[in-house]
């Protein structure tokens, strides 16, 4: 194509979008004077161009644009809102031949003159039948021209080298998009090489190279910078189109809709640019069709008539965050529910399970819409699914948050580049991976090892790792990728903690090697499908690896829920409890005003239950939860259902089983010195305690357990109290019956401290710690109660101590071997009352050896 | 990692090139399972001797994993596997063929590389119905010489996986 040409089609495409945003202008402030002549210009620029290059077809509609337009600027003629319109229509139109240009190398054929026509009449003064807008509605049809691969040599509509941001104008420079990609491209080879040359100088032992290596790797950092920075383009750039298509979207529909734009100048990689226009689009679109109501029905809600669609974004870390927000009807959840229930997409059970912000992230499957009609703008249920899978390719997660009657947002989050990133190599399996660095929240080093290493626990066969009071599921990355099977074990290696949006999660590895800057290649066509990789990369000694996808992981392990929050889930969990050092409890209210308390880590779940969900069953309140039946004990005694509403329930599990304590309102959770005054003989409670400076009742959990029925354990009865403060010290690997003992115990006035294995409590032994009385379970991992009975009576300092077996086995052959080993007692779990008589009566008479 | 595509171009095979019509006809063969095979040499970007191919997991059996050309990640497909033939005893010393196809690059692992001949249209016939269900599949047509019998492939076809 002519250069000539490409130039012309160039400057006339920035030309029409000018005159859009100038119309849209004059539609607000018709007699802006300043508007009206560059509007006129514009066009008249156009005209004279299209004459000279002999494109008569564009000269003519041109012309009758630019007649109408002078007398607009001279004030001969009256700037009216139709008169707007029909300028519009004439730029649709001269859009369209020029589109048709580009494509074909000449003008297409057409026929004008019904604009022309409807033009010359306004010109006269007449008034105007406005033309059919020819259709322009698909943006792809415009757009599809600049963005065609097969017009390989007509450049897009350029980037700008550097930045305008003032009106004291710095210097520019039109450069093709070709040049700039080819030098990306080289750029990443060079940065490929330079890693290359560092990896190969950390071996050799040359230092003449060192130096000038160094600095060779200084000018790539910094050249690739400064390409990166030749790619950043405002976010403006792909919202220019928006206010125009906003205005036609408002005239349609017949509502009143008002566009903010804020942060336009916002930069972002042109790649990732190019790959959320069209996603940003269609969800202004949808806020504009579904979300927001006519102004009639605005003024009837009490909002004010003109809708505001709010469009706003910003850096943040590594990322561009982009927020698209309106004030309108919000996300109907309820329709939402009944079309995920008649898609077949969860079960009643399920759902009723989820929160309502799980609920409104179905909106995110393919072929979901509860559009009631398909409009020409959306409805067409192709919509969301797409845009989260493209805003997924690049690396960006999506959120929303909705109110119904208040409004929607959309939270998209994108890296700022996607063509170098920084990532973490990892090994398992036998092979290498690599781990974007963004995603990477931190690294521990886990294993079987006692010193300084983390362990990894099971929870109902699920790997998980505590990390600072918190349980992170786990994937073991050669599991995932079918390598090899996990050791059995247990595993080991390194964990890699991961966020994916509110997912916060651990992969875990055999080993870690250092982060590297890697050029990420997207992988072959036929890989694409294999969700757990985003692409493929050469590393610094020419082997090929993968680069994980967080998100596919996260997926591909079943961690994500599209966003459960954490908070919610958290089992607070202590290692070794004394009875006076700071627990964590739950404070909550039931039945009357004094709050009450329950140490946390008894706590397995916190939920928020439908009373539509319990049921009666045999005269007691129960409710499906996760496949069984539950049984709800009101803590205030009796329970009569509301009509609707939710219920609040602390769920207390153990193995198989759960209970769950229906309380009024959860409070607090609090970590503090946990001292009980054995109070009033009260059924259900252990007594009081001083609580973030409030008088609190601490709930008796073994009377409420038992009061679910089953058979938890046996045993029911309040404590008694003793005179003196025994020292005792409880081992038990299970944190449940740790917390479920040790408050029990010092409310019976005993000074009680947990361990969690005997291996802990031979090490007091051999620090010299002191007890009156040892209380141990039997069966314990590694060494068992009766290993450690004969330890203990072998020799030490605790030889003649009492010790009392607390085990679930209670059948005289295990009493027997009980004794045997050395035990004092061996009493039933939990009979506490047993427990209880059989200390006092090892403490009040000296063991007879 | 070495290309011959350099070495090919000398003696017979030009001679072969002045030979054949168009460039069309010109074809590279190759071995797999002791079956001659022949691709068109104009999609030929390489030939390589025996690779490093790192594997790819979840990847479909017949990708074979990817392996580094100066600089270009190329996507290995083990011919055996896509043919559904049994892994070779020498599979050490297996060749493989670089082609390009959408912009991407694949290597097909083949047991050896023949040479490079025409294979003029008068020579090319249908698949014969006798042949194997496994490479009709992939096969265009087939060049009948005295001695054997000349596998045709289709490129794209071979690619088609998953």
């Amino acid at each position: 194509m002519d250069d000539l040409l490409s130039d012309f089609l160039t400057e006339t495409h920035e030309g029409l979008s000018a005159v859009d945003e100038a119309l849209l202008r004059l539609e607000r402030a018709p007699d802006d004077a300043p508007t009206l002549a560059e509007v006129f210009r514009q066009v008249h620029t156009i005209k004279g161009t299209c004459g000279f290059l002999g494109l008569s077809r564009l000269e003519k509609v041109a012309h009758a644009g630019e007649t109408i337009l002078g007398l607009y600027r001279d004030g001969s003629l009256k700037v009216t809102p139709e008169g707007i319109t029909l300028i519009f229509t004439a730029v649709d139109a001269i859009r369209k031949i020029v589109v048709g240009l580009e494509q074909n190398g000449q003008e297409p054929e057409g026929d004008d003159s019904a604009v022309i026509e409807a033009l010359d009449a306004a010109s006269r003064g007449e008034s105007v039948a406005l033309p059919k807008a020819p259709e322009v509605k698909t943006e792809a049809a415009v757009e599809a021209a600049p963005i065609a691969a097969a017009a390989p040599r007509t450049p897009e509509p350029l980037a700008e080298a550097v930045q305008t941001e003032s009106a004291a104008a710095q210097q520019t420079i039109r450069v093709s998009v070709e040049v700039l990609e080819d030098l990306m491209t080289l750029v990443s080879e060079l940065v490929l090489t330079r890693n290359q040359l560092m990896q190969l100088a950390r071996v050799s032992s040359d230092s003449q190279i060192s130096v000038p290596l160094q600095r060779l790797s200084h000018i790539t950092s910094e050249l690739q910078e400064g390409v990166m920075k030749t790619r950043m383009q405002p976010i403006g750039n792909a919202w220019a189109k928006l206010p125009r298509l906003v205005r036609d979207l408002a005239n349609e529909l017949g509502k009143k809709i008002d566009l903010e734009m804020r942060g336009a100048d916002t930069e972002l990689d042109r790649q990732v640019l190019e790959l959320i226009k069209d996603p940003l689009t269609h969800m202004v679109r949808n806020s504009g069709d579904h979300g927001l109501e006519k102004p009639a029905d605005r003024r009837a809600a009490g909002k004010p008539e003109t809708g505001r669609i709010l469009l706003n974004a910003y850096h943040q870390g590594g990322h561009i965050i982009i927020e698209i927000g309106d004030d309108g009807r919000g996300l109907p959840v309820d329709k939402i529910r009944a079309k995920v229930l008649a898609q077949g997409l969860a079960t009643e059970a399920e759902l009723a399970q989820m929160n309502e912000h799980d609920v409104l992230r179905f909106i995110f499957r393919p072929g979901f819409s509860t559009a009631q009609q398909i409009t020409s703008v959306s409805g067409r249920g192709v919509g969301m699914d797409v845009v989260k899978t493209n805003i997924e390719r690049i690396g960006g997660t999506i959120e929303l948050r909705s109110k119904e009657g208040r409004g929607t947002t959309f939270t998209i989050k994108i890296p700022l580049t996607l063509a170098i990133v920084s990532a973490l190599i990892v090994q398992a399996g036998g092979e290498r991976f690599a781990i974007p660095q963004i995603g990477v929240v931190e690294l521990v080093r886990v294993g079987d090892e006692h010193e300084g290493s983390t362990r990894i626990e099971m929870i109902k066969d699920a790997p998980v790792l505590r990390l600072r009071d918190r349980l992170l599921p786990l994937v073991s990355l050669s599991s995932l990728l079918r390598l090899r099977e996990a050791p059995v074990g247990g595993l080991k290696g390194y964990v890699v903690v991961m966020q994916v949006g509110a997912n916060v999660f651990g992969i875990v590895v055999d080993r870690v090697f250092d982060t590297e800057e890697i050029v990420v290649k997207p992988v072959a066509p036929i890989l694409r499908h294999i969700t757990m990789f985003s692409g493929n990369t050469i590393l610094g000694d020419g082997s090929v690896i993968m680069i994980l996808d967080p998100n596919g992981v996260a997926r591909g392990a079943g961690i994500t829920a599209e966003g459960r929050a954490e908070d919610q889930q958290t089992v607070n969990v202590t290692a070794g409890i004394r009875s006076d050092s700071s627990t964590s409890l739950l404070l909550f209210r039931a039945g009357d005003q004094t709050p009450k308390a329950v140490p946390l880590g008894l706590v397995a779940r916190l939920e928020d239950i439908p009373v539509e969900r319990i049921e009666m069953s045999g005269g007691t309140p129960v409710v499906q939860y996760r496949g069984q039946l539950m049984p709800m004990v009101p803590i205030a005694g009796h329970w009569e259902a509301p009509e609707s509403g939710r219920q609040a329930v602390l769920v207390f599990t153990e193995g198989q089983r759960s209970m769950g304590l229906m309380v009024d309102q959860i409070l607090d959770v609090v970590e503090e010195p946990l001292v009980i005054q054995p109070g009033s003989d009260r059924l259900g409670y252990l007594g009081s305690a001083v609580i973030s400076e409030r008088v609190t009742d601490v709930i008796d959990t073994v009377y409420w357990l038992s009061h679910a029925g089953g058979d938890w354990f046996r045993g029911d009865r309040k404590s008694s109290s003793s005179a003196q403060k025994p020292r005792l010290l409880l081992i038990d690997d299970s944190p449940f019956f740790r917390h479920l003992v040790v408050p029990a115990l010092s409310a019976a006035d005993f000074d009680v401290t947990a361990v969690e294995s005997p291996a802990e409590a031979l090490r007091l032994r051999d620090a010299g710690v002191e007890f009156e009385a040892l209380i141990s379970d039997i069966e314990m991992p590694e060494m068992d109660g009766l290993s450690f009975a004969r330890n203990v009576r072998a020799s030490g300092a605790w030889k003649r101590l009492p010790l009392v077996a607390l085990s679930s086995r209670a059948e005289p052959e295990d009493v027997a071997r009980g004794r045997e080993a050395g035990f004092t007692d061996y009493v039933a779990k939990y009979d506490r009352d047993a427990l209880l008589s059989s200390l006092r009566e090892c403490l009040s008479s000296p063991i007879a050896a | 990692m070495q290309s011959i595509s350099e070495t090919q171009r000398s003696g017979p095979a030009i001679a072969a090139l002045a030979l054949a019509e168009r460039e069309d006809e010109v074809f590279l063969t190759l071995t797999v399972a002791g079956q001659t095979c022949s691709i068109p040499v104009l999609l030929v970007r390489d030939v390589l001797g025996p690779q490093a191919i790192t594997p790819i997991p979840l990847a479909p059996a017949e990708v074979a994993g990817g392996l580094n050309l100066r600089g270009r990640i190329v996507t290995a497909i083990d011919l055996r596997k896509r043919l559904g033939l049994p892994q070779s005893d020498n599979a050490d010393k297996a060749m493989s063929v670089v082609v390009e196809q959408g912009g991407e690059l694949y290597s097909l692992i083949v047991d050896q590389v023949g040479e490079v001949i025409p294979l003029p249209s008068a020579g090319v016939c249908p698949n014969p119905p006798t042949l194997d269900a496994l490479w009709r599949d992939v096969s265009l047509s087939v060049y009948r010489e005295e001695d054997r019998l000349i596998v045709m492939l289709d490129v794209e076809r071979l690619l088609n996986i998953g």
